[in-house]
């Protein structure tokens, strides 16, 4: 888990964008999840030098960015802040496959170009479209979603538990960096000692805010599961949702034969 | 070192979510049925504990950069192999949610990785082996430190592999191993101080909380049958249906190799020449594919030896996989 020093900021912009109201905000979250993971896994199936006939799956990220009127620059720069680890891997094809696949007029384009070009495509489709998900559908909701979709509940549990102390504890770790760094001159003071002893310090909290919450919840008479009031159900809305784009993709992904593309495309040049 | 989506095929991702998802299944079941249920909270806000104590850094004295908590293996040793598992892999739920960390599809390896890797892996077959039952001071630093660092080279191998089997990325094998590897040395050395300096702290202040991971329960709680059946249900649809699906561009793993060996070693080359050709008549299908299947190319008997490769070769990972399992299991009631 290396790497997580993205502020709780984000975090809570995602939130706040979730919970505004749109036809698209209003589906059952479980019809969006479904769409979601069939998306991807259709994503992930074309063959690795598919660039040009992965772009009409744009339709499905963009067309609901613009149905749930999401602000585009903030989703652009979530993306671009995880991009380099893909990037990195995806920048070598160049060097180490330099067949030349694809004739366009004068100019030879190497397979290793085109999978660079693919897996950014890909990137960008996979993980735009679940921070779509994510600025559309609130995280209790696809929590609930993920339990009536057979995910144990106890996960489910641990999700909802989860979610609802990164805020609390993430706040109480920000003050303490603050503290730190108030009372550190010249950077003294930052290293591995003082460190440990924040850590452990923001554990024992931890562990005490652990058990007066066991103790609350025993005197509530909890019992392993969460009641809700649901008010969402799966209806001809949903379906649609879920049975139309899924066509989609799959019949996109089974009309896109790679070589077919690239004949007609070099008849046309 | 997140797994990416852009960089996996279906094939595999899918095959590791099947892993991953029984998995939770079973941990689920374990930390259900444990007699202390005040475990629920306590997994809920030590995930969250994960998550802030990233948010604190300290700088590392000459080299200018700054080292902070891993997670994985701090969390085993405090709440056991299952309860560990459930905590990380919701955490890296919501990291694949908010932060877009790796995405949906690499979810299961990224799960497999940071999570099965040092809970049910590192965790009983390294760290209680190496601590013992009441370590000394640098005994218990010595098992956190080079648990850790197991942990996290077996993670980044994790990455590497995926990536090659995957064949999406043109990196070589052998190149990204060097890449990834010592990156992740230095990082797992720095991961493996923290995870020994702050279990040391919890020691001296409140000692009986490393006791918690001991407290298994003592009859068997899971059915085997039905979580392999499930499994096995999963990799071979995936297996089977996934496969027509896959590229029929070599192999990553086999180019890569081709690509090494194809320039230095002349030598050899009908050595290998001659492997190659015994590997051929041995292999019973040999490129994934009926070997008749060459002559006649029809389009169902290619793709019928295509399904038949991949359900063979799920079933071939998932005994091991579960093998595995079995072997985990023993050890824990034990």
């Amino acid at each position: 888990m290396a790497g997580i020093d993205h502020s709780l900021f984000d975090l809570t912009a995602l939130d706040t964008l979730a919970y505004q109201d749109s036809p698209v905000h209003r589906l059952d979250a479980r019809a969006k999840v479904l769409t979601v993971l069939v998306f991807v896994v259709v994503v992930a199936s074309y063959d690795k030098y598919a660039v040009l006939v992965l772009l009409p799956l744009l339709l499905f990220p963009v067309s609901l960015l613009i149905m749930a009127r999401l602000p585009i620059a903030f989703l652009l720069k979530r993306l671009a802040l995880v991009a380099p680890f893909a990037l990195l891997v995806g920048i070598f094809n160049p060097f180490f496959d330099q067949q030349v696949q694809l004739q366009l007029g004068g100019l030879a384009i190497s397979g290793g170009w085109l999978s660079f070009l693919s897996i950014i495509l890909r990137f960008t489709l996979t993980i735009g479209s679940v921070l779509v998900l994510i600025a559309v559908t609130s995280f209790p909701a696809i929590c609930h979603a993920l339990g009536r979709l057979g995910v144990p509940w106890t996960f489910v549990l641990q999700l909802l538990f989860l979610y609802r102390y990164i805020f609390v504890l993430g706040a109480e770790a920000e003050r303490m960096v603050r503290a730190r760094s108030l009372r550190s001159f010249h950077g003294r003071g930052n290293g591995l000692k003082v460190y440990a002893a924040l850590l452990t310090q923001l554990l024992w909290r931890t562990l005490e805010r652990a058990r007066r919450l066991y103790r609350a919840m025993l005197s509530r008479c909890f019992s392993g599961r969460f009641r809700l009031l649901s008010t969402s159900r799966f209806g001809p809305k949903e379906l649609l949702f879920v049975v139309g784009w899924s066509g989609y993709f799959i019949l996109l992904r089974l009309g896109s034969d790679a070589a077919a593309v690239r004949g007609w495309l070099e008849g046309v040049f | 070192m997140h797994m990416a989506d852009a960089l996996l095929s279906p094939q595999v991702g899918g095959v590791l979510w099947g892993v991953t998802a029984g998995t939770v299944a079973y941990c689920s079941r374990r930390v259900r049925q444990l007699e202390d249920d005040s475990t629920v909270p306590m997994m809920g806000v030590m995930g969250a504990f994960i998550f802030a104590a990233q948010m604190i850094n300290f700088s590392i004295p000459a080299t200018g950069s700054s080292g902070h908590l891993g997670g994985g293996m701090i969390l085993a040793i405090l709440l056991g192999g299952p309860a560990a598992f459930l905590t990380i892999a919701s955490v890296l739920l919501v990291q694949a949610l908010f932060f877009a960390d790796g995405g949906l599809l690499a979810l299961g390896c990224n799960i497999f990785n940071l999570g099965f890797i040092p809970a049910f892996l590192v965790y009983p077959f390294l760290f209680k082996p190496l601590a013992g039952a009441d370590p000394g001071r640098r005994r218990l630093f010595l098992a956190c430190l080079v648990s850790a660092a197991v942990a996290l080279q077996l993670g980044a191998l994790g990455v590497v592999l995926e990536t090659t089997f995957s064949g999406i990325s043109a990196l070589p094998l052998s190149s990204f191993l060097l890449v990834m590897q010592p990156i992740h040395l230095a990082i797992g050395l720095v991961e493996g101080v923290v995870t020994a300096v702050v279990v040391q702290l919890i020691r001296q202040q409140q000692p009986g909380l490393l006791q918690l991971a001991s407290a298994t329960p003592a009859r068997p709680l899971f059915s085997w049958r039905r979580t392999a059946l499930a499994l096995l249900l999963v990799s071979l649809l995936v297996g089977g249906i996934g496969s027509w699906y896959a590229s029929s561009q070599p192999d990553g793993l086999e180019w890569s190799v081709a690509k090494v060996i194809g320039g230095e070693l002349d030598s050899t080359s009908s050595l290998i020449a001659t492997l190659d050709n015994w590997q051929q008549r041995i292999a019973v299908l040999p490129d994934y594919d009926f070997a008749s299947a060459t002559a006649d190319s029809s389009l169902w008997s290619s793709r019928f030896g295509t399904s038949l490769s991949g359900v063979l070769g799920a079933t071939v990972s998932l005994t091991l996989i579960v093998g595995l399992g079995v072997l985990v299991r023993k050890r824990n009631q034990r």
